[in-house]
């Protein structure tokens, strides 16, 4: 990962073929899009899944859903299947209202439930 | 306020007092009275007496056609009583208010035969103020305890009607019953998506067979709640969907996506079950 930049990032870890993503502080755009780039530059060796795990996502505008939604639609061309999973209730409901059903992603409740998702290697949605 | 006026009053507040028992005995006669009071007659005339009193005060005060005065909250908390208890054995407020003005007739009546000439034409109009008075005073209560019940009745149902249930390890279900407007969407979407954190869900069953009907509006708060539940990383099956429903829905042209669904509960539960990765017999 490019630590050069000297700005937070979400740092990224391999797990054999799948891609983990855990973002543990508030997301902004710049960390947003930072993360695009990550995951789709290491999506390009060899994975068959990547997994964003937003369980401490407490707020969700248009742009970072969008920035998800193009983060799942470059890694399913590059590697498999993007999981999001963990979302809080009032982050799904602002998205909800807002019209943005992230058509293309899939969602897991846990990270267990993400991997499992992945492994499968079946469209659950 | 002319004199002439407040001499009406005064001669009203001296007939009432005066013709106290034969106006209580009369009253006691009418419906309002006699339905209020089926204990016996000799309590309706005493509750009667208690109004024909609190009615006297008023004339006195002067001010007959003030609904504001302080003299009136005797005549409130009487009439209160009565219109509670004539609502609670199911009379509509127009019935109410007929049955209040009923009391006037008995009161113009007398003081029209029993008052000399040159009292009569004020005291006709002070006694028409008071009786009008009191029938708005009646109507005033009777809309006040209306708005009463339906803003409880709102609470309640919305504090009702939205439950969550645990059907299976990790299945939850919401019987939804009653109109789907965006408020109670609301209101389920949040109890069910904290529902799903709390149980680890991986279904919720939407069942809607106690909703009378499903229009475009209510088929999108359905899609809504489904979308966000799918958000969430759980999946969502709509279940109770009746013959005349899947017509109307069919007819608007509502296109339901990608929602699965299921005719009974009892089908949507083998589904999840399904999902979850439990099956059981059929009997």
């Amino acid at each position: 990962m490019n630590a050069a930049t000297g700005m937070r990032r979400v740092s990224v870890h391999r797990l054999g073929e799948v891609l983990l993503a855990s973002i543990q502080q508030e997301l902004t755009d710049s960390i947003a899009v930072a993360l695009r780039q990550d995951l789709t530059e290491m999506a390009a060796a060899g994975t068959r899944g990547v997994i964003i795990d937003i369980s401490q996502v407490e707020i969700v505008d248009s742009f970072l859903a969008r920035v998800l939604a193009e983060i799942a639609a470059a890694t399913r061309i590059l590697a498999g299947r993007t999981v999001v999973c963990g979302m809080r209730p009032p982050v799904a409901i602002t998205m909800v209202e807002m019209g943005l059903g992230l058509p293309g992603l899939h969602t897991a409740r846990s990270l267990e439930d993400a991997l499992a998702l992945v492994e499968a290697g079946e469209v659950g949605r | 306020m002319t004199v002439a006026e407040n001499g009406g009053a005064a001669a009203v507040a001296d007939f009432l007092r005066a013709r106290r028992e034969q106006l209580a005995q009369q009253w006691a006669d009418l419906t309002l009275f006699r339905a209020v009071h089926t204990s016996g007659r000799d309590v309706a005339v005493h509750a009667a007496h208690r109004l024909v009193d609190a009615l006297t005060e008023v004339a006195r005060d002067g001010r007959v056609d003030d609904v504001t005065v302080p003299a009136l909250d005797q005549v409130r908390a009487a009439l209160a009583q009565m219109i509670a208890a004539r609502s609670q054995a199911g009379a509509t407020p127009p019935q109410v208010a007929a049955e209040v003005a009923e009391l006037k007739r008995p009161v113009i009546a007398m003081v029209g035969r029993e008052l000399a000439d040159a009292d009569r034409g004020a005291a006709l109009i002070a006694a028409t103020d008071l009786m009008g008075t009191l029938r708005l005073v009646g109507m005033e209560i009777s809309l006040s305890d209306e708005g009463a019940i339906v803003a409880r009745q709102r609470r309640q149902l919305s504090e009702v009607a939205t439950p969550v249930l645990k059907l299976w390890d990790r299945v939850v279900a919401v019987p939804l019953i009653g109109t789907l407007d965006s408020a109670r969407t609301q209101v389920v979407m949040e109890t069910l998506l904290e529902a799903i954190v709390d149980q680890h869900a991986a279904v919720a069953i939407l069942d809607i067979t106690g909703v009378p009907l499903v229009d475009t509006v209510v088929a999108q708060h359905l899609m809504k709640t489904a979308l966000a539940v799918r958000l969430m990383g759980a999946r969502c099956v709509v279940s109770g969907i009746r013959p005349q429903i899947a017509q109307t829905i069919v007819q608007l042209g509502i296109d339901l996506g990608d929602i699965t669904t299921r005719a009974t509960l009892a089908d949507a539960l083998e589904w999840a079950l399904g999902q979850v990765g439990t099956s059981i017999g059929r009997a």
